[in-house]
């Protein structure tokens, strides 16, 4: 049975269609990789799955339970479902330990002394335990969304969505952020990723999907959709990519 | 609860309060006016002018926003007569909520003032145009337009304001309530009455002073 | 005729500042009471709530302090039947007042805050409450400082109003000792002037934190 199941999720804003008929299964374990052009309604998509948009229509469902937008149901999803925000979004007026221990101690009653080894472990995970006790402002941004990650996982999520957490990176410190995701793909955790790193999505990645116009175009695993494109639209994108990145070139085809 | 509320009483004298409600306009309005004026003058004077003026300016500010109104109107009225200076209650009222205005809305002014990108001024220098001139048409109106929400706040600021000239028998509209509710005994309806009067004045400021920004600043302008 | 100013006359002057700032101080504690449940109240999802603080504000900073005054000062007379003392009239009637604008600079630091910190709390399963209270609140109440201190020297020259009532605060004392001296050129300068020595290092202390938080601030929300 899969973790997630998105049943045909309709989402306009206004006059623009987001979404349109987007379905989408995530099993245990897996690692999704969402890709597309800006506007192919990606982050809408991966929005949907923790309650921050709601669909107009189509259905959502988490462990075999459909969603409802109630605020109990919701808060008692975010305990089981992570989320990495593009700017982190840390607190500044906290320490590190304490951006990480508050998930816990004050949404799941954890007691204070366990948060904290807890902390310890999971920053320990994203090679950050010697930053325990300084504050957001005192480190990069690549330090920063790796103590983001660490909070998402300090809740011991089932599952963890990344909205394009690379983005607002400058790209020398992309490297350390996207080696954390290797190895919390590595290690079994079920990952949603709305990405463009294509180097992590075709080493690391399940499945991609191929997202253009608010519908899926292609969905399949890496070396089908990178090696043999089905349409002319993801053909076109991973030529974009390509011209930006020549890499890449290794990697694909 | 042995208090019967008699509101008739206040209907009755609906008149006068509605007289004082006038002059209280008729008050506030002129402060308004000339309190821009002196505004404008110490706003220019105080980011364009030379160090005495500015430091003088500064001086003005700092007395009038640190000292409380109600003190000010004293020193107008009771202190200033000693050193011959008499002037009626109502003129020293002006006087005192011009002044009062002046040095707030000097602050707000020049802030508009500072926000004028500067190349704007440099461009205008080197058409030629006169000093005096670039203020007129290049700072000013645009000055003013940007800052005229918080200028709308602080001349209504005034207007409410205006009730404590009372205290020196300028006649307005507290001072009349106060003579009505002395002498009639229903304080409490005649206060609460007044305060919707004031409320009134308050939203009807608000809208004639945006009326004005439309009138002034939204229609076409070869400015 | 009339006393001459002295050392004794100025020694009653000094005597009235501790009512000015223990009525500020009062005031403002209430204030920051009613001000906190207001701000919180302009920022639940429910509109009726939403509508109520609004209005409440709407009322208190449209009408004169003045009039506030007189209504709670007669309002309570007639609720409770007794004729109140000065003193808790005064201090009900100015916590109101605070209450409204420390509500109105309040939500306006909650509202500064982005929404994406909303957003990571709400993520970390946080409820409403505890959103306000663990991530919001701090960094709101940062924000606030410097106008809530602005706001603090502002009500210390409002206080002066209370006097208007017979309440003995600086500016009353300043009246008593015109009446029994008739040297109001001496006396009201003087009020003036102590005014000053109380408001002017609060304004310079709201400004100095001012620059200091919009320094900090752009490395905070800096991502």
């Amino acid at each position: 049975m899969p973790l997630l199941a998105l049943r045909r999720i309709t989402k306009r804003f206004g006059a623009h269609q987001a979404l349109e008929e987007v379905s989408l299964a995530v099993e245990p374990g897996e690692v999704v990789a969402i890709i597309g052009r800006s506007g192919s309604g990606k982050s809408t998509l991966l929005r949907c799955i923790n309650g921050l948009e709601w669909p107009d229509s189509g259905t959502i469902e988490f462990d075999g339970r459909t969603f409802e937008p109630t605020p109990r149901r919701l808060k008692a999803l975010r305990r089981e479902i992570g989320i990495v925000f593009q700017s982190y979004n840390l607190f500044p007026h906290l320490c590190v330990e304490r951006n990480i221990t508050l998930g816990p101690t004050a949404a799941k009653g954890m007691k204070l002394a366990a948060a904290r080894e807890l902390a310890r472990k999971v920053l320990r995970m994203v090679d950050l335990e010697d930053k325990i006790a300084a504050y957001p402002q005192q480190l990069s941004g690549g330090q920063q969304q790796r103590v983001a990650i660490a909070r998402a996982l300090a809740m011991e999520p089932r599952l963890v969505l990344f909205d394009e957490i690379t983005a607002a990176l400058d790209p020398e410190l992309i490297g350390e952020v996207v080696r954390v995701l290797d190895r919390l793909a590595r290690d079994g955790m079920t990952m949603v990723l709305v990405t463009h790193e294509m180097g992590f999505a075709r080493r690391s990645a399940d499945t991609i999907v191929f997202m253009h116009q608010g519908r899926v175009w292609e969905k399949g695993p890496p070396a089908k959709l990178f090696g043999a494109p089905v349409t002319a639209e993801l053909a076109s994108f991973i030529d974009a990519i390509l011209s930006v990145d020549p890499s890449e070139k290794r990697h694909v085809g | 609860m042995n208090y019967v509320f008699q509101f008739n009483v206040v209907w009755d004298h609906l008149p006068e309060l509605l007289e004082g409600a006038l002059l209280t306009i008729q008050l506030s309005a002129t402060a308004m006016a000339l309190g821009l004026v002196v505004a404008v003058v110490c706003a220019y004077g105080k980011s364009a002018g030379p160090r005495p003026v500015r430091w003088l300016v500064a001086v003005y500010v700092e007395l009038i926003r640190n000292t409380p109104f109600l003190v000010q109107i004293f020193i107008f009225y009771f202190s200033l007569p000693v050193i011959g200076l008499r002037l009626t209650a109502n003129t020293a009222a002006l006087v005192a909520m011009t002044v009062n205005l002046g040095a707030y809305a000097s602050e707000i002014v020049r802030a508009g003032i500072e926000a004028i990108p500067h190349g704007q001024v440099e461009a205008a220098r080197a058409l030629g145009l006169k000093r005096l001139q670039i203020f007129r048409f290049i700072i000013i109106f645009p000055a003013v337009k940007t800052v005229y929400p918080a200028l709308t706040s602080q001349f209504i600021l005034l207007m409410l304001s205006s009730s404590v000239v009372s205290t020196i028998s300028a006649v307005e509209l507290t001072a009349i309530t106060n003579s009505l509710a002395s002498t009639t005994f229903r304080s409490f309806e005649f206060y609460f009455v007044a305060t919707g009067l004031y409320l009134a004045m308050a939203l009807g400021f608000r809208a004639g002073l945006s009326a004005i920004y439309w009138a002034v600043f939204q229609r076409s302008r070869a400015a | 005729m009339g006393r001459s100013f002295g050392t004794g006359e100025f020694l009653f002057l000094l005597r009235a500042i501790p009512s000015t700032l223990l009525l500020s101080l009062g005031a403002l504690t209430g204030g920051a009471i009613v001000g906190l449940f207001v701000a919180i109240l302009r920022i639940v999802p429910s509109r009726p709530l939403r509508w109520l603080a609004t209005g409440y504000i709407e009322l208190l900073q449209g009408t004169p302090v003045l009039m506030q005054l007189f209504v709670t000062y007669y309002g309570l007379a007639v609720l409770f039947k007794i004729q109140v003392d000065a003193w808790p009239a005064v201090l009900l009637a100015f916590s109101l007042y605070s209450g409204a604008f420390l509500g109105e600079i309040w939500r306006g630091s909650i509202e500064a805050i982005p929404r994406a910190q909303w957003e990571a709390a709400a993520c970390l399963s946080l409820s409403f409450l505890k959103q306000l209270w663990y991530v919001i609140l701090p960094q709101a109440g940062r924000i606030s400082i410097p106008p809530t201190v602005g706001f603090a020297v502002q009500l210390i020259k409002n206080t002066s109003i209370a006097a208007i009532i017979g309440f003995v605060e600086l500016t009353r004392a300043g009246q008593l000792m015109t009446n029994t001296t008739f040297k109001p050129m001496i006396v009201y300068p003087i009020v003036a002037a102590l005014y000053f020595i109380l408001c002017w290092p609060l304004s310079l202390l709201a400004q100095t934190l001012e620059r200091r938080i919009d320094a900090t601030l752009g490395i905070k929300t800096h991502y």
